[in-house]
């Protein structure tokens, strides 16, 4: 048997999904492409049950907010992994920052559980069907999403440090 | 070759100019007896045997342990005993970033310290946050509990801690022996929302 490569991978997915999967790239050796949001589920799950591909771990989910990218501001990351053939894929859907809805990946993968919250926690990504989206990681009175890249890293509520120690502002500017 | 240029005529180390005796308070002596007041002998005693609490979260930990061990022995200060409960304890000793989630969890310990306790933030990260300046992090755990000594570094050198647990012996034995009945105290208390 042919070892998996890249090459097969994408060539089963295109035989799937045609042209509803774009922006096919390769850094670093690593298959990527994007995915329309409404087809997440249905993209993993055949990455999950195809013979030849048995993406069976995932490596990770995480987002990525983009704020210049207009009603698809947010994007939601999915990294796989084959561990047969030590092939790893990744792929990304595109989602709206008002209204981030993602179909969850629990079903699938049980690993998604706590990265699906600990993307809500700091993206607010509404997962669809998540059993117990709640807060994993930061406070729970926050009432925002951190990682966001409108908010500024820093607390705003602090009056009695000197901005010009931490590079923001004051005369050395 | 780097020359060695230390330590090659050894001094002779003078007993006397190693000890340090307790100055002793004021008060009446005669013969075979010393007459002073209780509070004084109480804070003599309170001040010389401070047992504190290691709340430490990173790298000011490891200079705590620096200070507690052989080389700087915290013991010289009637400190060796550490103790992990804080119902025994006197002095909380804050070493280390303090995220917002773990704020409620100090709290808690310092609740459950009975008095009179004292509080000692140790380094940058505990007494104001330090470089994180970021969402997640407590900018200083003065927010949510009262701070008898700030110890500044990023880290503190053992030096410096030690000098913060002379400063507590200070406040220690200077302080009124009752100050949790104070007025002051309470309202200061009353101010962080602790009974």
């Amino acid at each position: 048997m042919m070892a998996l490569n890249n090459e097969i991978v994408k060539q089963k997915l295109v035989e799937k999904f045609g042209e509803q999967l774009t922006n096919w790239e390769e850094p670093y050796n690593f298959l990527t492409f994007v995915a329309p949001k409404d087809l997440n589920l249905k993209v993993l799950q055949f990455l999950y049950d195809d013979e030849t591909l048995k993406f069976r771990f995932l490596t990770d989910l995480c987002a990525v907010h983009y704020p210049d990218r207009k009603g698809e501001e947010v994007a939601v990351v999915y990294h796989l992994h084959n561990l047969e053939n030590n092939i790893r894929v990744r792929f990304k859907v595109y989602t709206d920052a008002e209204k981030t809805e993602v179909y969850t990946a629990t079903a699938l993968y049980e690993a998604a559980n706590w990265m699906e919250r600990e993307t809500y926690d700091f993206f607010g990504v509404n997962f669809i069907g998540h059993p117990n989206l709640k807060r994993i990681l930061n406070v729970d009175e926050m009432d925002y999403f951190p990682l966001r890249k409108q908010y500024p890293l820093e607390d705003q509520t602090r009056v009695d440090k000197d901005d010009e120690m931490f590079g923001r502002g004051g005369s050395i500017l | 070759m780097r020359p060695v240029k230390y330590n090659i005529h050894p001094k002779e180390a003078k007993l006397a100019d190693s000890l340090i005796v307790s100055e002793m308070p004021d008060g009446y002596t005669g013969e075979g007896f010393f007459a002073t007041k209780l509070s004084d002998v109480v804070g003599l005693a309170r001040k010389n045997s401070i047992w504190p609490m290691p709340f430490a979260t990173s790298c000011c930990g490891i200079e705590f342990m620096a200070t507690m061990a052989s080389h700087y022995d915290l013991a010289r200060f009637g400190s060796e005993r550490v103790g992990f409960s804080p119902r025994q304890c006197d002095l909380l000793m804050v070493m280390g970033t303090i995220a917002k989630k773990m704020g409620p969890v100090l709290r808690q310990v310092y609740i459950q310290m009975a008095e009179p306790r004292w509080v000692m933030a140790v380094g940058a990260c505990a007494s104001t946050g330090g470089i994180f300046d970021t969402y997640s992090v407590l900018q200083g755990i003065d927010q949510i509990i009262p701070v008898d000594v700030y110890v500044p570094g990023c880290a503190p050198r053992p030096e410096a801690i030690l000098d913060g647990v002379m400063r507590i012996q200070d406040i220690v034995q200077n302080e009124s022996i009752r100050r949790r009945n104070t007025d002051h105290y309470k309202a200061l208390l009353n101010s962080y929302g602790i009974e």
